[in-house]
């Protein structure tokens, strides 16, 4: 193809960083099942050391599949680089270690995954970086909490699990207003539905784990660099401003123009704290990538079938899925994510926590368990499981009542899927 | 922030690789020993790549930076040079294009590097027929074509379907038809 014409998202999905393998002509992205890489000579170690040439060193830092990950989701966010690390929740802490030093603060949607909760309330808070909660519902939440320490502001595009769209550019307005980053999840919507950098964000991360992998089967997160923040312009973020002792005094966000932030976290949050990916993960997510477009259209049309099923059946006391016309959420989800609202949606049962126990035990062809983004459909009663470690108030401003039902709707026949919550709901 | 206007500039990808593989000599000008500097960087990349080039610096005329002769102005170079290669602060470029427009030959490309753009400048080079690239960096640009980049995770924005052009080294990637490119003696 031309080389000035710009690829679509199928395309991007398909090729975008992996050429064949330079050595032995392989087409797929072969496994670099290796700890570690020869150099040529000791000055080409010296310059891969000392960030003069980019390549490989050792697998905690870099490998070749995990590279064309990378770059792949990198491509369809729209984003200038990406970083693939062992968990999304090693993709925040990454990111929140380039940003903060003890004592600062960063904002947090309180609409969140229940664990990015935990994280950011007790693990986070031992490193001295202290979250102030906002509400998506009210976005003067977000303006009120901006102080002189803040470094961040965290949101997701569609939050887990209560199916809400956030308005990502009236935050982003947020953010650019304090001088801060926007880091936006993208994990229920991926780059298909939203690119949450086309909206003013400025980094995105992602559990691939979910949907971008896709098949249930590998743990994994990414960083991806919008490429727009300017880091030099003050001294708030001195990983990127201030010089490197270990890198000889290079300044990063000098160095590395519009992907520094992706250099800075893989040179200094992946070199020291250590969660890397293995490169088996990577090629598994990768194969997972290329069908992202058909999976997730199939997810959000499969997903707006179950919403409209639930929304008539006399059990169901209420839906939450943004792409039910009716939904408080479906004006933000036609402006963000127009292809579809994704897979993840949640009801009210009749009967509260009695009957969600009986309606997860009673499914066949729903698994009950505690991902999502998988090919299988999924049900779970955040309540008694992902959102339990949470205090009842805090389960509930999450989105997580005890009434509340969570599916994750798989690419199978919708048929089949109502059918098997048909006949377990009529058990409740 | 003036470096997110200067983003906006675009150079198509086949302009890039057409300047930079038909580029044998290059000028670098605000040339550094300091290691830490990105233009110390660079030098050191563009050599590793086969280019001919001649730091210029007056503080180090007569000396050497990374094994080449460093000279004071573009002038005192004793060859034809086909790139000026500019890491000084846009308000230095318009006297930097009027000393590289009256070199015989003229250099073919006037190149600044991230941050320096100077649209004045750039249009009087232009003007005399010459390439003119700003806000880019030569060592990014090239490694991103050749595929280097990519084991960064960085973006390259190319799609090919054909095997990448190997030195005889591991981990060097070179632009086809580059004399010399890579193949280190």
């Amino acid at each position: 193809m031309s080389e000035d014409r710009a690829p679509g998202f199928a395309t991007l999905a398909v090729h975008a960083g992996a050429k064949p393998d330079p050595t032995t002509g392989a087409r797929a992205t072969p496994i670099y099942q290796t700890t570690s890489y020869v150099f040529n000579d000791v000055d080409h170690a010296a310059s891969l050391f000392g960030l003069q040439a980019f390549g490989n060193i050792y697998t905690r830092i870099m490998s070749p599949t995990s590279a064309v990950l990378e770059e792949r989701i990198a491509a369809l966010e729209g984003g200038t680089a990406a970083l693939a690390v062992a968990s999304g929740h090693a993709a925040q802490l990454v990111v929140l270690h380039a940003l903060m030093q003890p004592g600062d603060e960063f904002i947090a949607a309180r609409q969140l995954y229940g664990g990015s909760i935990n994280q950011f309330n007790h693990s986070f808070k031992s490193f001295g970086w202290n979250v102030q909660w906002a509400d998506i519902n009210d976005i003067s939440t977000f303006e009120k909490a901006v102080s002189p320490k803040t470094k961040a502001i965290f949101i997701e595009s569609i939050a887990n699990p209560g199916g809400v769209v956030t308005d990502i550019e009236a935050i982003a307005a947020v953010a650019k207003r304090a001088g801060v980053p926007l880091i936006v999840d993208n994990t229920l919507a991926t780059p298909y539905l939203c690119r949450p950098l086309d909206f003013g964000a400025d980094i995105v991360v992602h559990s691939l784990t979910k949907f971008i992998g896709g098949h249930g089967n590998s743990i994994g997160g990414i960083i991806v660099d919008g490429g727009k923040f300017n880091w030099t312009a003050t001294n708030r973020y001195p990983f990127l401003s201030e010089p490197r002792p270990e890198y000889n005094g290079m300044i990063l966000g000098e160095t590395f123009g519009n992907f520094a932030f992706a250099i800075a976290c893989r040179v200094m949050g992946l070199r020291d704290l250590g969660p890397a990916i293995s490169p088996f993960n990577s090629f598994l997510i990768l194969t997972g990538a290329e069908t992202l477009p058909l999976r997730m259209q199939k997810h959000s049309d499969n997903a707006k079938a179950v919403a409209e099923y639930l929304s008539k059946h006399p059990k169901v006391t209420w839906v939450s899925y943004a792409g039910l016309p009716g939904d408080r959420c479906y004006k933000l989800a036609q402006k963000y994510c127009p292809k579809g609202a994704g897979a993840v949606l949640t009801f009210g049962v009749e009967g509260g926590e009695a009957a969600g126990v009986t309606l997860v035990s009673t499914v066949k062809l729903f698994s009950h368990l505690a991902n999502i983004g998988d090919t299988r459909s999924l049900i779970i009663h955040p309540w008694s499981t992902t959102h339990s470690q949470l205090t009842p108030e805090q389960r509930k401003a999450a989105g997580a009542g005890d009434d509340v039902i969570r599916l994750s709707v798989g690419i199978e026949d919708a048929a089949d899927i109502i059918a098997d919550l048909d006949q377990a709901l009529a058990a409740t | 922030m003036a470096s997110r206007v200067m983003s906006t500039l675009d150079y198509p990808d086949t302009l890039l690789r057409k300047v930079l593989g038909s580029t044998k000599s290059i000028a670098i000008v605000g040339a550094s020993a300091n290691r830490a500097r990105p233009v110390f960087i660079v030098t050191k990349y563009l050599i590793s790549k086969g280019f001919r080039v001649f730091p210029v610096n007056p503080g180090h005329a007569g000396g050497e930076i990374l094994g080449q002769p460093a000279y004071a102005r573009l002038a005192d170079i004793p060859e034809p040079i086909d790139m000026v290669d500019i890491f000084r602060r846009p308000d230095a470029v318009p006297g930097i294009v009027d000393e590289a427009l009256s070199l015989d030959p003229r250099p073919k490309v006037i190149w600044m590097q991230l941050t320096i753009r100077n649209d004045e400048a750039a249009a009087k080079a232009e003007a005399a027929g010459l390439t003119v690239i700003m806000d880019r960096c030569t060592k990014i640009e090239y490694g991103r074509l050749v595929g280097e980049n990519s084991w960064a995770g960085i973006n390259s924005g190319v799609i090919d379907s054909r095997r990448p052009v190997q030195t005889v080294e591991y981990q060097r990637f070179r632009l086809p038809g580059v004399v010399g490119g890579g193949e280190r003696k």
